[in-house]
């Protein structure tokens, strides 16, 4: 029952425990709830725990903590916790409250997303999941979120790619926003209250260890420059994800790997790092000065259909072809769910018939996302209510108006499924570090569904971490630890080492130019499609790029001042050691699975073709040294209350 | 297109500034503002100047990191529109460009064009938010909202905390801000229970963080990246009110 686990090339042995509870999937939780210790509530005032990350998975886990009495410190590197990227999700949120009488429930929601996912992710923890998402819901609407509503006065939902039912909720196209602020508002309340101490515009730079546990981190503050350590009984990384290691992708700008990563340096399991997500209805790229991509919310298509010649080459107008020379590439190959179909065969089906060179813009990697007509079957009227703002984010930034002519489109990296390994309590392998949010690897498998990244953050901040971390306080007794410790001393001293490093290589690149260099890379080697080919390339250049960064990078000003080009250079660094790791589990599972394609697995229609003999596994990595092959240990996936099977959408 | 621009640069909170002037060349219409400045920035690292300092980080008009002043405009000439979401099509071959920080007391000048907002937390900090923790909270659905107020509260809470507002008004005021979360929050049965309170706890901290007052002068709404409207003002005007003149029981 339990995760069991097994050690191969190299690394000592180690045993991956998933901690997963006994008895039946469904009763696995509430007993646990029941099993894991209490913390004495007079105690808690004395358990001091540090959350880096203020998006949905660290304002949600610091607010609730506070409440619980516990005493926080929280951290995030924007100016303000509320800007944490998780404001700009914008399609929606999913639960299984089957509000529409259409035949949700949690065990279905947990079957879409085992699905979704590839049959990659745990089952127990995926159950939990579509378990509290209800709550969620419930939460966020006594917050004040306005999620949009009936006329009755009741909440309404939206269906999005993956499901058949209609379970998300949303508000307006700012869903992620509205989440965020009801989550920052908690926060700010614990704030306010004494309860939590927040330290925005500070990075955190390194993760502490003492006698084998998790105590503390080291920081910059991004405004004097100033190295601090902080210490703690806990410390949870709610961090986000990596796929800026692209450069190019719907991440902001400053989304960065660097927690983790300093924590994987550290001895934390990295799992499955090659399972990123390419999102299918992006803004497609319009030159070389292009610093992020912006998504189209995948709501889009519920009401748009996606559409390319049907001849290659054929550069007329969009509204000069007429239907017969149109293929509505989604429809006409997955009739079931049609443009609903899950992220990862979207984008491929982009990829393909852009590779045939049926590919629309001046770039010919786009495809057409046409609502001309869904304007004429429900009013410009109610496609401007549902999709008003995205239609206008849309024309601020191509100049085109899309109520008029087609959107163009085109696959973008957007999500991680991949991050620090942890156990069904959200603990990494080192005792005392908890991961949530986008930053743990726990419920996606190989493949996301739409809507349940937010869905999985507040589950883990809200309604999961509280209660496992008391746990862990309760039956471990953490020894006193502060940050005279000369462990910090230590650490301290490497970070500051590091930044005079970079300031003092004033070699001839820029942080930027090595970014993007290796973002494109890892886009055409190890993006939507994957060879043994490409990725051995990548393995022979990124080493490369990476001696030639710590040789010719140039960063000017110094470390005891606001320098947002330090900042970069830290965390493109990082990257670059990331994007290593990510080559080398893609090339080592030579199995297609969700949004890891291997052309070299793939069924005869050119579908991801699994091998579940080989490969039913969590890949979870172990450092051993910069440049050399990490070690690999293996989590087990077993499958008891779904049935393995090739996914079919058609 | 070729631009000259003026921006102003300041060391640090100390330092007294002033505007530096910078070709930008060869820029290509369909760039973004902020792309904009990475190009003009990364020449100016090849020629050992360091690179101006600016915030962003969504880049697609959310998160309300992104804050500068555009020939005199906070955000720029395009209307409803982040610096991040400006694209340079909307400039013209030649044109001179005056770049400055966000300019307003509660607003310092950390660097460059990045200054320090943190008073809008503060202001939230005393009580932009309902009174509950986490659980035990009842079903979604238990207490009904009508659609015209969800719709209202939500164009409310649009705002992206980015303070345009503040800097667009010549007496630096925080009216718009505040009046969009008091109004959010007072618009929604979950909120309405503490709304007197909240009103008057946030105004108190508004007041406590040297912005001016309101002229009734309405730049805030003409800059403001998610176009909210002032009416939120004269609503949340009501709501102090009645929270001084009739207070919680
Ligand atoms: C454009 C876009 C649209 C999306 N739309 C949807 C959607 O409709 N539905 C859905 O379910 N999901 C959506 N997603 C995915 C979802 O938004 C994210 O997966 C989720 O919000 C991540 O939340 P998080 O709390 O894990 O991380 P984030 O919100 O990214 O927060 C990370 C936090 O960590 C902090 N941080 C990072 N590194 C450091 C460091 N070194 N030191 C200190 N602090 C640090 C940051 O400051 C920030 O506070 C979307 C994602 C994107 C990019
Ligand atoms: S950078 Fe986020 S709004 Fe401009």
């Amino acid at each position: 029952m339990d995760g069991n686990s097994e050690t191969s090339t190299g690394g000592a042995a180690m045993t991956l425990d998933a901690k997963i509870p006994a008895g039946p999937l469904v009763e696995k939780w509430e007993r646990h709830k029941f099993e894991m210790k209490l913390v004495n509530p007079a105690n808690k005032r004395k358990f001091h725990c540090i959350i880096v990350g203020s998006g949905l998975a660290g304002a949600s886990a610091a607010a609730t903590l506070a409440e619980l009495g516990y005493n926080v410190e929280c951290f995030c590197y924007q100016d303000s916790p509320r800007r944490a990227h998780s404001i700009a999700a914008q399609g929606g949120i999913n639960a299984a409250k089957n509000y529409q009488n259409d035949g949700d429930s949690v065990f279905r929601l947990f079957y879409d997303t085992v699905k979704g996912g590839d049959f990659r992710s745990r089952e127990a923890n995926v159950y939990r999941l579509a378990q509290v998402s209800g709550s969620i819901i419930d939460q966020c609407v006594a917050q004040g979120v306005p999620f949009a509503r009936e006329y009755g006065g009741n909440l309404t939902n939206r269906s999005f790619g993956g499901a058949l039912v209609s379970r998300t909720f949303y508000a307006r196209g700012q869903t992620g926003q509205q989440l965020l602020l009801g989550a920052y508002q908690a926060l700010c309340r614990q704030i306010d209250a004494g309860n939590v101490k927040m330290f925005p515009r500070t990075e955190m730079l390194e993760l502490v260890l003492v006698n084998g546990k998790a105590r503390g981190i080291v920081v910059r503050n991004l405004v004097t420059g100033k190295i601090s350590s902080h210490a703690a009984d806990a410390i949870v990384l709610a961090t986000g994800g990596y796929s800026n290691v692209f450069f190019l992708s719907t991440n902001a700008v400053g989304c960065n790997t660097t927690a983790i990563f300093r924590a994987y340096k550290k001895g934390a399991l990295f799992a499955n790092p090659c399972f990123t997500q390419i999102h299918p209805t992006c803004i497609p790229v319009s030159g070389d000065h292009q610093s992020k991509l912006t998504l189209m919310s995948e709501s889009l298509r519920n009401d748009g259909r996606i559409w390319v010649p049907k001849k290659a080459g054929d550069k007329r107008e969009p509204q000069a072809i007429p239907e017969a020379d149109r293929d509505y590439v989604l429809e006409r190959k997955y009739p079931t769910y049609g443009n609903l179909a899950p992220r990862d065969i979207a984008s491929r089906a982009a990829k393909q018939v852009c590779d045939e060179g049926r590919g629309v813009g001046p770039s010919g990697l786009g495809v057409y996302l046409d609502f001309s007509e869904a304007i004429s079957r429900l009013t410009e009227h109610t496609v401007r209510e549902r999709y008003g703002n995205l239609f206008q984010m849309y024309e601020k930034i191509t100049g085109e108006n899309p109520y008029r002519m087609p959107m163009r489109i085109f696959p973008a990296p957007h999500y991680t499924m991949g991050g620090l390994w942890v156990d069904y309590n959200l603990m990494s392998n080192i005792p005392g570090l908890h991961v949530v949010g986008e930053a743990n690897f726990s419920d996606h498998g190989a493949n996301r569904l739409g809507a349940s990244a937010l869905m999985q953050g507040l589950a883990d901040g809200y309604f999961i971490l509280p209660y496992t971390l008391g746990h862990y306080f309760a039956s471990t007794k953490p020894e006193k630890v502060d940050s005279s410790h000369a462990e910090f001393r230590k650490a301290e001293e490497e970070v500051r080492e590091r930044l005079k490093k970079f300031l003092s290589i004033r070699g001839k690149r820029t942080t930027t130019s090595f970014h993007r260099e290796l973002g494109q890379l890892m886009w055409n080697e190890c993006g939507m499609s994957r060879t043994d080919a490409s990725l051995r390339k990548a393995l022979q250049r990124i080493p490369e790029i990476r001696e030639e960064f710590w040789r010719n990078l140039d960063v000017l000003g110094s470390h005891d001042e606001l320098n947002t080009s330090l900042e970069r250079a830290g965390r493109v660094a990082d990257f670059i050691e990331l994007a290593e790791l990510i080559c080398q589990d893609a090339l080592h599972r030579t199995e297609s699975c969700g949004g890891h394609f291997r052309e070299e697995s793939q069924t005869e229609e050119g579908e991801a073709l699994r091998d579940d003999d080989h490969f039913c596994y969590v890949a979870a990595w172990e450092h051993q040294g910069v440049g050399k092959p990490p070690s690999l240990h293996k989590e087990a996936l077993q499958f008891e209350n779904v049935h393995l099977a090739q996914r079919n959408y058609k | 297109m070729d631009l000259t621009l003026y921006v102003w640069r300041q060391k640090d909170a100390k330092d007294s500034g002033r505007l530096e002037k910078y070709p930008a060349k060869s820029i290509d219409p369909n760039m973004s503002f902020l792309e904009m400045l990475d190009v003009v920035n990364e020449g100016l690292i090849q020629q050992n100047i360091e690179p101006i300092a600016f915030d962003s980080d969504c880049r697609e008009g959310i998160c309300g990191t992104c804050s500068m002043t555009i020939n005199g405009i906070p955000h720029g000439p395009e209307r409803g529109t982040t610096v991040c979401q400006l694209h340079m099509r909307k400039f013209k071959d030649g044109d001179a460009i005056y770049i400055e920080p966000f300019r307003a007391r509660a607003f310092p000048v950390l660097r460059d064009l990045i200054t320090d907002r943190s008073a809008f937390d503060r202001i939230i900090q005393a009580g932009g938010y309902v009174s509950i923790n986490t659980g035990g909270v009842p079903d979604g659905n238990a207490i009904p909202v009508p659609k015209v107020a969800q719709e209202e509260a939500m164009d409310a809470a649009q705002c992206i905390g980015c303070g345009a507002c503040v800097a667009a008004c010549k007496n630096a005021s925080a009216m718009l801000f505040v009046s969009a979360k008091v109004s959010h929050l007072a618009l929604l049965p979950q909120g309405a229970v503490e709304r007197k309170r909240r009103v008057l706890n946030m105004v108190g901290q508004m007041d406590a963080e040297s912005f001016g007052s309101c002229t009734n002068q309405y730049e805030c709404e003409a800059v403001c990246p998610k176009e909210i409207s002032v009416q939120f003002i004269a609503r949340m005007n009501r709501e102090y009110l009645q929270g001084r003149v009739l207070p919680e029981a």
